[in-house]
């Protein structure tokens, strides 16, 4: 164990160009692949941009693509991957390359501005039991990784960003619109601006999500119903009206 | 050339440098004052180190304790300080703390309920009755994220990747700040009638540390440089469970939460060690207890397989730990391999808050320099000689707040202030010199000697020999730094990065270690093996460190007398 090494092969580059280079970085028990990269750091390249700040899953900072997967790099074990063959860290592909494994994820800083913040309903009591807020502390246990907008079809393959808020700002407005005490409609947003008619539920963001949020079943899916009432079924709107939901 | 045309040039009433809690709780309080704000950080907003907080955020809301209230919460803050607090910041901390909570609800978090539909509040060493407000243990996401959701609301200028390197000056008074872009290397000029200080803690300077990168004492520094004073820099707090085993993953915190909700420490022998060192409160001790008692059965050879304890909360049933605990679960299974339902944790003590920071006026964070104010972990005071647990959390939401609405209303005062080209140009030098220093040394080796000085010679024990000799390494090292060296690229060179933070962690390790050697008795996190007792006399002063000339100077000053009431308080029987 002493002496092996592992070797990484890392993208080294910025907008313009790149290349993939490889490090051999000596591997220490329970290693992880942002053990590997600060190693390469402090003793081969100490110009190797990276993020990161809690090395514990907790601030989601470190993602990027390890062997071809998206992954929290700070959670990615080095004995979980194939000794043999070279381990590839790539930034995640959705977002411009700012440098190496650091990308321009600004685009969804400005998705977030537009979702309305929170609104209490006016007199709330402030009375809330722990199976109201069970749902959304779910989705606010979000990191903001940014790994289901990296895999998401719409964003990665088809760059609608423009017209398609993605899975975390899903995530984000289910919260908001499953709280007990909120009193705004995001609806028409969430047709409208955030596109969510573009998603056909593959659930690729629900598989790549550290925190385990089911992102499909009960963020997005709750959220496209309550679309389709608002939109195309008035008298349950109505009805909705009458008998809140939450 | 105007500095208008050779830089980048942003202006504000109040420019916060920090968007951890304290910075963005300012930036709130400010804006609502009518402020022009801006917000600027090292790491993308939200990724402050206060979104690592896990256990909970202490306020004497009296859901689950009806007997607690805010007299109790100072007492418990007082003692666990060992009474070297700034007690004026214990009682507005205590007695504000739940209407800062119930703000947070306001705008929208969601934490833990009790059955009667109320905040759940949670057990925590130190304090006499369950006081913890929080959310699994993950408080201080939910924490930030509110805090953050509400800035955009109310439309703050957030300079995300954007580090401060200098604060300029008109004259006695801050006027703006110099600083760089992570992302393209690009230098800024902030232009501000007030400065708020919200930069969090130092704990990086050491080698086994829960802290983050960005945990290098800038803002200590950068107030220093600009003429601040620093108080208590001995004072840097040990949290008795940090994980120790594997070798990548030591340090990360375990959160106090796992002995609030029932966890027990034993060492190798399965002697529960804690009816030794505190028979009445056990875990539940203060943090500076419980991690001598770690640190001393290591030592005498009663450690666990990897030099720590072995904490085990696997007595409580396996779904309740994943509902109270759901990320310590899932870090030690992913990083450990540990299920901690089924058998015990190893923990050690890890570097993990320091207590002392700028010195600041209790009530508006004013600190000795005009126009320039200090909250949070960067200020000091609150916490006298050692933390209590999710004391933090309530601190950064109390003062951040005070400290925002003074910078406001100050800023609405403020004379017209001046831009010094010179004081620019000075800072551009210093901060572009590693580029120009080729074959200079690598800064991360720099850190490293550093980390381990600071661990072995400035750590839980301490003596005037270890002390003397950190301090002759410390020059050694800063003779180093100057040479350090940087290359290839401006944009987000992470090297080059460094080599400006150990300027910060170099000055605010030297100020612990000058304070620590002077302050020749044992108080809350400060052990002196060659002074073992807390003498009255060091009780009633503070170590003041500033900066004279070029000389970093320390100087005690006498603390006064306690308000007959709030001395009533600390005399009442619990
Ligand atoms: C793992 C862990 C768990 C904890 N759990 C708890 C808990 O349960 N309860 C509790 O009360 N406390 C807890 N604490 C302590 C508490 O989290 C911190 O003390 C607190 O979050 C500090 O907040 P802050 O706002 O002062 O600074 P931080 O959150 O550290 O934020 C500092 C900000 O300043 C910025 N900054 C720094 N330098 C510069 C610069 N030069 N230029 C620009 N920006 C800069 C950073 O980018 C960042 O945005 C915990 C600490 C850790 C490490
Ligand atoms: S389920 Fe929808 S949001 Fe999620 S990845 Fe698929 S298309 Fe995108
Ligand atoms: S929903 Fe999950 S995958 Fe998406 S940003 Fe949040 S934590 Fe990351
Ligand atoms: S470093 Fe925080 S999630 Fe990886």
């Amino acid at each position: 164990m002493a002496d092996a090494t592992a070797t990484l092969r890392v993208f080294r580059g910025d907008a313009e160009t790149g290349k993939a280079v490889d490090y051999e970085v000596p591997l220490t028990p329970g290693m992880v692949v942002l053990d590997a990269i600060h190693s390469i750091q402090a003793n081969q390249s100490p110009d190797l941009a990276v993020r990161w700040n809690c090395k514990a899953a907790k601030c989601g900072s470190c993602s990027a693509e390890v062997n071809g997967r998206p992954k929290l790099m700070c959670k990615t074990r080095m004995d979980s991957l194939p000794p043999d063959q070279p381990i590839t860290v790539f930034p995640i592909k959705t977002f411009p390359v700012i440098k190496d494994l650091v990308t321009d994820v600004s685009w969804n800083y400005e998705v977030n501005k537009k979702i309305p913040a929170f609104k209490p309903k006016p007199n709330a009591e402030w009375k809330m039991y722990q199976r109201d807020v069970d749902r959304g502390q779910e989705f606010r246990k979000c990191i903001e990784c940014f790994l289901c907008q990296n895999v998401c079809h719409v964003l990665r393959d088809h760059d609608k960003k423009q017209d398609f808020g993605g899975p975390r700002f899903f995530v984000r407005t289910a919260a908001l619109e499953m709280h007990p005490l909120d009193s705004r409609n995001r609806i028409p947003l969430l047709r409208e601006q955030l596109g969510i008619g573009y998603c056909n539920i593959t659930k690729c963001c629900t598989e790549v999500c550290p925190e385990d949020i089911h992102i499909t079943d009960n963020a997005i899916i709750p959220l496209k119903e309550r679309v389709v009432d608002q939109f195309y079924d008035p008298l349950t709107m109505i009805v909705r009206k009458i008998f809140p939901a939450k | 050339m105007s500095p208008a045309t050779k830089y980048e040039t942003h202006e504000h009433d109040v420019l916060i440098i920090g968007a951890g809690g304290a910075g963005l709780r300012a930036a709130i309080e400010a804006l609502a004052q009518g402020a022009r704000v801006g917000v600027v950080c090292k790491s993308l907003l939200g990724k402050a180190h206060t979104v690592m907080a896990e256990g909970g955020l202490a306020a004497a809301m009296a859901n689950v304790d009806k007997a607690d209230n805010w007299r109790t919460h100072f007492r418990d803050t007082m003692s666990g300080g060992k009474y070297l607090n700034n007690w004026r910041m214990a009682q507005l901390h205590a007695q504000e703390a739940p209407d800062r909570v119930r703000e947070l609800e306001q705008w929208g978090a969601l934490f833990d309920r009790t059955d009667t539909g109320d905040i759940l509040q949670r057990a925590f060493g130190g304090h006499t009755f369950k006081r913890l407000c929080h959310v699994g243990d993950r408080t201080g996401l939910e924490m930030i994220r509110t805090l953050q959701d509400r800035g955009v609301d109310l439309g703050f200028d957030v300079y995300m990747e954007c580090t401060i390197t200098r604060l300029l000056k008109d004259g006695d008074r801050v006027c703006g700040a110099f600083g760089y872009w992570r992302n393209s290397g690009n230098l800024v000029v902030f232009k501000a009638k007030s400065i708020v200080i919200a930069t969090g803690g130092i704990g990086k300077s050491w080698k086994i540390t829960s802290n983050s990168w960005e945990c290098t004492g800038d803002g200590m520094a950068l107030a220093y440089e600009a003429g601040a004073e620093l108080l208590d820099m001995e004072f840097v707090q040990f949290h008795p469970t940090g994980m120790v085993w594997p070798p990548g993953v030591r340090g990360i915190l375990v959160t106090e939460a796992v002995r609030g909700e029932g966890g027990i420490l034993r060492n190798k022998n399965g002697e529960r060690f804690m009816e030794k060192y505190d028979p009445k409160r056990l875990e539940l001790s203060t943090r500076d207890i419980v991690a001598r008692s770690i640190y001393t059965e290591v030592r005498e050879g009663r450690g666990s397989e990897h030099g720590g304890a072995y904490l085990n909360i696997s007595h409580k049933p396996a779904e309740y730990v994943k509902r109270k605990l759901p990320s310590m679960y899932h870090q030690f299974k992913e990083l450990a391999d540990v299920d901690i339902t089924k058998g015990p944790m190893e923990v050690g003590p890890t570097c993990h808050y320091v207590m002392g920071g700028i010195r600041v006026d209790a009530e508006t964070g004013q600190s000795t320099v005009p126009g320039l104010f200090a909250a949070g972990e960067a200020a000091g005071g609150m916490h006298g000689a050692n933390r209590l647990g999710g004391n933090s959390l309530s601190d950064l939401l109390v003062f951040g707040r005070r400290a925002g609405l003074a910078a406001a209303q100050q800023a609405g005062k403020c004379p017209a202030t001046a831009i010094d080209n010179a004081q620019i140009e000075a800072a551009e030098r210093d901060l572009l010199a590693p580029f120009t220093r080729a074959g200079g040394e690598n800064p991360y080796k720099i850190h490293e000697n550093l980390q381990d000085v600071m661990q072995s010679l400035v750590g839980i024990f301490r003596n005037d020999e270890d002390l003397r000799k950190a301090i002759v390494e410390l020059e050694k090292l800063k003779a180093r730094a100057a040479n350090a060296s940087a290359s290839g690229s401006h944009v987000y060179n992470t090297g080059w990065h460094l080599t400006r933070d150990l300027q910060s962690m170099l000055t605010v390790s030297e100020a612990c270690a000058h304070a620590a050697l002077a302050r020749t008795e044992s108080r809350g996190a400060h052990s002196r093996i060659d002074f073992p007792k807390t003498e009255d006399a060091w009780g009633k002063k503070n170590l003041i460190i500033a900066k004279k000339g070029s000389a970093m100077t320390l100087t005690e000053v006498p603390r006064g007398a306690m308000p007959a009431e709030l001395q009533e308080i600390l005399a009442e029987s619990k």
